[in-house]
């Protein structure tokens, strides 16, 4: 009976007492990805610091880098707070490149039209991978793995089909003056680099076609995307009603049925997301580089997953933030070009990558543990 | 019977050859504690589904304040003022007692143009309402995991009885719980009654029944034996009707009335 078995009295006096104001400002689900952040600056401060790491271009090189790791990131950690996986990121940003410069090159369209198309397909497949997931209660591991394939797939053959080729370039002239492409490729506060640049902050080209140019443009749109998605991830998720219905429908969707979340439609929403997402990241790339390619996106999947995990996201839903997340990017960005600017032979970096992924989950581990009362 | 909140009468429900409830029949009236017993398998879940709109009856009417009513959906039931609170599924263990608190009910207001939570007033309210049950929160922050499991029966309770419940299902809510904590329950549900709200305990402890109980109805293979009111019973006959026989009687003989 269970009955006979006494548990520990709730002692809560006690507990009021036990936490100091210090520890309780500490233990928050980000705070494994601050330590893994203050940690890979000051290794690489003291490793690379001479090697232009973070000299203003350095900054710019690795900050690029992690604004694109922080974009997907941002679509993967509110999908998986919500309880659910999307393996289909990086087959998706691979299609929605394909559509946008198939779109304006192969056929003429205007690129404001061929990015919209590409957004409003993305944000169907979204709808179809959650629809798909809620209404056939599969994993959603499995749903989105089939849609890895069938998007990479897709994506090959139209580009062959339409083409003969898997890469189609010319992008950048076909968006020459578009009313909105530079929102994606574009760079801006050029001024403040070149006020900067005359005040000796920031160097000068002193030759070639852009000599007496600051040797950074501007800050590029990818990073104006990814502060834009960190700030609106994060508001969503912590002072919304519909972010407490993310946290529910993750924690425990029945449960959170049972008090009225309607749970599929935030699904649903998540997984249309996280397609949105990843389009941004596609339309960033294919305007920055001029070319789409049926290739791109590879593996992008499993690096936002390890973006978000760093940032102390809980696999199985209910638990995690998007500062996290966005810390989590960051940490990646930095590791990966930190060892091209030190000069470590770049095969090690996912040795490295693998032991940051497995600190972090430990800590983390650690840190929930303490918030939640798991036990 | 017309001062009765919610009346179920002569419920059925088959699920393909099997029959889970065959002819139930049970009132609740406003300010009662009104225990259901029965073993497992009796049909208590099955029923308490039938009431808060879960499943719909094969047979068998349902009467909110003399009006009969049929429920869709768990939201109706709701609507309706019949509030369930499940024995595990009541509350998500990462989130805090807030969010837990105001899950599906959130509170907004306006900053411009858009909408956002609103902290201050639900952390307010869910800390005078814990209060108000006796539970002391270390902060409304605080994640539900690091409650013991009669305070999340409380947060849960609480929770039905601020959102205007008439009628409070309790699936077996003292069946996971230690002494202390089931006593803590057991005196919550006396302060909800209190207020007027008809309490429907489902346990098949006879002493924890017998603690709170105003009425007591008996549900064994799908039928009710009767209801009783307190004082005419006595906690062996209730046990004896569970059981549905002689059998538990020579146990407990044999167990020196420990069951």
């Amino acid at each position: 009976m269970a009955e006979s078995q006494p548990t520990a009295a709730p002692q809560k006096d006690e507990r009021v007492r036990e936490m100091s104001s210090l520890r309780k400002a500490l233990i928050r689900p980000e705070l494994g990805a601050i330590c893994g952040t203050i940690l890979v600056f000051v290794f690489f401060l003291s490793i690379a610091s001479d090697s232009g790491m973070f000299a203003p271009e350095g900054i710019f090189n690795w900050g690029t880098v992690s604004a694109q790791f922080a974009i997907i990131a941002v679509g993967a950690c509110l999908l998986m707070i919500a309880g659910e996986f999307d393996l289909s990121v990086g087959s998706m940003i691979g299609f929605s490149g394909i559509i946008i410069a198939l779109m304006s090159v192969q056929w003429g369209f205007p690129t404001w039209f061929a990015i919209l198309v590409a957004f409003a397909l993305a944000l169907a497949i979204g709808a179809l991978n959650g629809y798909l997931v809620v209404k056939t209660g599969l994993p959603s591991f499995i749903v989105t793995l089939a849609f890895l394939y069938i998007l990479r797939g897709l994506t090959i053959f139209i580009a062959i089909a339409t083409t003969r080729k898997t890469i189609i370039g010319g992008v950048k002239d076909a968006a020459e003056g578009d009313p909105i492409a530079w929102l994606f490729g574009g760079k801006v506060f050029n001024w403040l680099f070149v006020w900067l640049a005359d005040l000796g902050v920031v160097g000068k080209f002193v030759a070639g076609p852009k000599a007496g140019q600051p040797v950074v443009e501007g800050i590029p749109m990818l990073m104006i995307w990814a502060l834009i998605l960190i700030i609106f991830g994060h508001f969503l998720l912590t002072r919304t009603k519909f972010g407490n219905w993310i946290f529910a429908s993750g924690g425990d969707a029945q449960a959170a049925r049972y008090v009225g979340v309607p749970v599929n439609r935030v699904k649903i929403s998540m997984f249309m997301f996280t397609a949105f997402c990843a389009t941004i990241f596609a339309t960033c790339q294919v305007m920055e580089f001029g070319s789409a390619a049926a290739d791109r996106g590879l593996l992008k999947e499993f690096e936002a997953i390890i973006s978000v995990v760093i940032g102390g996201a809980l696999l199985t839903g209910g638990y995690g933030s998007v500062i996290g997340a966005a810390l989590g990017a960051l940490i990646f960005g930095v590791v990966q070009q930190g060892l091209f600017f030190a000069g470590v032979e770049s095969s090690l970096f996912r040795v490295f990558l693998g032991v940051i992924l497995l600190l972090a989950v430990i800590l983390n581990t650690y840190i929930r543990r303490m918030i939640t009362g798991e036990r | 019977m017309s001062d009765a909140l919610i009346e179920l009468v002569d419920i059925q429900k088959h699920f393909g050859p099997v029959i889970a409830l065959n002819g139930v029949t049970v009132s609740v009236k406003a300010g009662e504690c009104h225990c259901l017993l029965g073993d497992n398998g009796a049909g208590k879940s099955t029923f308490i589904k039938t009431m808060s709109g879960v499943h719909k009856p094969t047979h068998g009417k349902i009467l909110i304040e003399g009006r009969e009513v049929n429920f869709e959906s768990p939201r109706d039931a709701m609507t309706a003022g019949i509030a369930t609170v499940y024995q595990d599924l009541a509350m998500i263990p990462l989130m805090s007692v807030t969010r837990n608190f105001w899950m599906g009910r959130e509170p907004e207001k306006r900053i411009g143009p858009l909408k956002f939570f609103d902290f201050t007033r639900a952390n307010q309210v869910t800390m005078s309402e814990m209060a108000k049950m006796g539970i002391h929160l270390r902060s409304p922050d605080q994640a539900v995991g690091t409650l013991s499991g009669g305070e999340r029966q409380t947060v849960a309770i609480s929770r039905a009885v601020y959102f205007g419940a008439k009628v409070l299902i309790l699936d077996e809510p003292t069946s996971a719980l230690g002494v202390r904590q089931t006593s803590n329950v057991l005196a919550t549900i006396d302060k909800v009654r209190k207020k007027g709200i008809g309490v429907v305990f489902i346990t098949h402890n006879v002493r924890h029944a017998m603690a709170v109980g105003d009425r007591f109805t008996v549900l064994n293979r799908g039928k009710t034996l009767g209801t009783a009111e307190r004082g005419n019973i006595q906690a062996e006959e209730l046990q004896e009707l569970m059981a549905g026989g002689q059998e538990l009687a020579q146990l407990e003989g044999s167990l020196g009335g420990t069951v």
